[in-house]
C-alpha cells in the first residue's frame, strides 16, 4: 500500500497538476482573503448602522437586522446557490467565481457584523453619556471611547470566525468555482490516489489558515487578557 | 443672576413622569443639595440639565443663557459650562488617569495641550491622586477612580459643577476620602449642585438643601430648617425617619 503510494507521488505531481492545485489554492486563498477583508469593512459598518441611535437610520436599522439574522441563519451553501441562480434569473452574467466572491462576502459581513455589535455594546454606555456631556461628538466618542474599548473583545471572535470560514469557502466548489476542493475533486476522478490528493489539498488549507489562527492567537493573548488593565499598541 | 435656574421643568420616561413642575435656582458661588427618597427625581433632574434626558416642558438656563435643548449647538453652548461626576464615575477605560483629566480640555475645547497638562498635574495632585497618573481605572479603587472623576471634571473648568450620587457606589470606608474632596471645592467657592444621600456631609457643606418628593420640590431652605426645623408633613417624615436609622453613614 505504501509503497504504491510512493509510486504514485512522481504520477501526481506533474508540473501541469502542481499549477492547478496551486492555481485552486490562490483562488481559495483570495475568496478568503476578499471575504474576510469586505466582511470586517462593511460588518464594521453595518454594525454601526445597527448600533446607531439615530432616527434617520432605522430603516437601514431593519434592513441590517434582517439581513445579519437571515444569513448567519442560511446554511453557506444555500445562500451560495441563492446568489449562484439567483444572478442568473436576473439575467446577470456573473462567472461563477465572481459569484462566489460575492456570496462568501455577503456571508462573512453577517457574521462579523454580529460579532461587532456584540464588542460595541460591550462597552458601557454611561461611559459615553460622559463623553457626550463633555460634548465629544458621536464621532469623537466611537472613535476616541468605544471602539478602542471594543477592539480586544471583537478581534478574537473575529479570527476564529475567519478560521472557519476559510474551510468554508470550500463549499464555492459546488457551484462549479476552481479552488481546492474543487481542484481535489478533479484530480481524483482522473485517476489519482484521493489520499495524496487530499493529503495535498489538506496542506494548502493548513497553509493558508495556519498563519491566520496564529494571528488570531497572539492577539487573542495580547489584547484579551490585558483588556482590563493596560491596553497594549495591538501588533 | 443665577448661574442656574429652572423653571417649571417636567420630564417623563415613557409614560411615567419623574419630574413635575420643577422650579429651582442656583447662585453664583452656591452649593445647593437635592434630597430626598429614591425614585423622587434628584439624579432624573441631573440628566435633563446635562442634557442626556429631553425635558418635554420648562425651562434651564445656565449663566442667563436659556437652553434648548433640540438645539445641538445650543446644547452644546450650555455643556461648555457646566460638569458632572457620576455615582459610577464612568472613567473611560482605554485611557490612563491622567489622559482622562486631559482629553476634553484638549480634543474637545483644543485648549494648548502643555497648559493643560500642567494643570491635569495639579488637580490629580490636589485630589490626592499625584502618583497614579499612569494608572489605569481599572486599576485604582472606587474612592480613588470618583475622585479622578473629580478632577477631570474640575479640568473644564465648569461653571457649575453637578454631583450625581458621587458616595453612592463607594465601600464605607472610601467615602470620606470623596467629600473630603468636595469639601475642598466647597471651601472655593466653586457653584455645586448635590444629589446625595449623605445627610451630615449635605448638612455641613450646603448652602441650601432641596427635598424632593414624587418628582415636585416639596421644600427648600438652610440646612438648619429642613433638618431641624421642617415645615412641611413630607419632610418631616422623611428626616425623621433619616434620624431614627442613624442617618445614612456618618463621613
Amino acid at each position: 500500500m505504501l509503497s504504491f503510494l510512493l509510486a504514485e507521488i512522481p504520477r501526481l505531481f506533474t508540473s501541469y497538476n502542481i499549477i492547478l492545485l496551486l492555481h485552486a489554492a490562490l483562488v481559495t486563498l483570495a475568496l478568503s482573503a476578499v471575504g474576510c477583508v469586505v466582511g470586517l469593512l462593511l460588518g464594521f459598518a453595518l454594525s454601526l448602522a445597527r448600533t446607531s441611535r439615530r432616527p434617520i437610520l432605522w430603516p437601514l436599522k431593519i434592513l441590517a437586522l434582517l439581513y445579519v439574522e437571515i444569513v448567519r441563519r442560511v446554511p453557506f451553501l444555500i445562500t451560495l446557490m441563492m446568489f449562484f441562480f439567483g444572478a442568473q434569473v436576473l439575467g446577470f452574467n456573473f462567472s461563477p467565481l465572481l459569484t462566489a466572491f460575492i456570496a462568501t462576502s455577503v456571508i462573512s459581513t453577517a457574521f462579523v457584523a454580529e460579532i461587532v455589535r456584540a464588542g460595541l455594546l460591550a462597552v458601557r454606555p454611561a461611559q459615553i453619556e460622559a463623553a457626550a456631556v463633555m460634548n465629544f461628538s458621536a464621532w469623537q466618542s466611537f472613535w476616541q471611547v468605544r471602539l478602542p474599548q471594543a477592539w480586544p473583545l471583537i478581534l478574537p471572535p473575529v479570527f476564529s470566525y475567519f478560521v472557519l470560514f476559510i474551510k468554508d469557502t470550500a463549499l464555492a466548489s459546488q457551484a462549479g468555482v476552481l479552488e481546492l476542493t474543487q481542484a481535489g475533486k478533479i484530480l481524483t476522478t482522473k485517476g489519482f490516489s484521493a489520499s495524496l490528493v487530499y493529503g495535498a489539498v489538506l496542506i494548502l488549507y493548513f497553509v493558508i489558515s495556519y498563519p491566520l489562527a496564529r494571528l488570531g492567537t497572539h492577539l487573542e493573548s495580547r489584547l484579551g487578557a490585558t483588556r482590563h488593565s493596560r491596553p497594549r499598541r495591538a501588533v | 443672576m443665577a448661574q442656574l435656574d429652572i423653571r417649571g421643568l417636567v420630564a417623563r420616561y415613557n409614560d411615567t413622569t419623574v419630574l413635575d413642575g420643577i422650579d429651582l435656582t442656583v447662585e453664583r458661588g452656591e452649593i445647593v443639595s437635592l434630597i430626598g427618597p429614591s425614585g423622587s427625581g434628584k439624579s432624573t433632574l441631573l440628566r435633563v440639565i446635562t442634557g442626556l434626558l429631553r425635558p418635554r416642558a420648562g425651562a434651564v438656563s445656565i449663566g442667563g443663557e436659556a437652553i434648548d435643548y433640540g438645539d445641538r449647538r445650543s446644547l452644546r453652548r450650555a455643556r461648555e459650562k457646566l460638569a458632572i461626576v457620576f455615582q459610577q464615575y464612568n472613567l473611560f477605560g482605554n485611557m490612563s488617569v491622567l489622559r482622562n483629566v486631559m482629553v476634553a480640555p484638549v480634543t474637545i475645547k483644543k485648549r494648548a495641550r502643555a497648559e493643560v497638562e500642567t494643570e491635569a498635574r495639579l488637580l490629580l495632585g490636589k485630589v490626592g491622586l499625584g502618583d497614579k497618573l499612569d494608572a489605569y481605572p481599572d486599576e485604582l479603587s472606587g474612592g480613588q477612580q470618583q475622585r479622578v472623576a473629580i478632577a477631570r471634571a474640575l479640568c473644564l473648568k465648569p461653571d457649575i459643577l453637578l454631583l450625581d450620587e458621587v458616595t453612592s457606589a463607594l465601600d464605607p470606608e472610601r467615602v470620606g476620602e470623596v467629600l473630603d474632596t468636595i469639601k475642598l471645592l466647597a471651601a472655593e467657592h466653586m457653584t455645586l449642585l448635590i444629589v446625595s444621600h449623605e445627610m451630615s456631609f449635605v448638612r455641613e457643606v450646603s448652602n441650601r438643601v432641596v427635598f424632593m418628593a414624587d418628582g415636585r420640590v416639596q421644600e427648600a431652605g438652610p440646612p438648619a430648617q429642613i433638618f431641624d426645623a421642617p415645615q412641611m408633613p413630607r419632610t418631616q417624615a422623611f428626616v425623621s425617619r433619616i434620624m431614627r436609622h442613624g442617618a445614612a453613614s456618618d463621613a
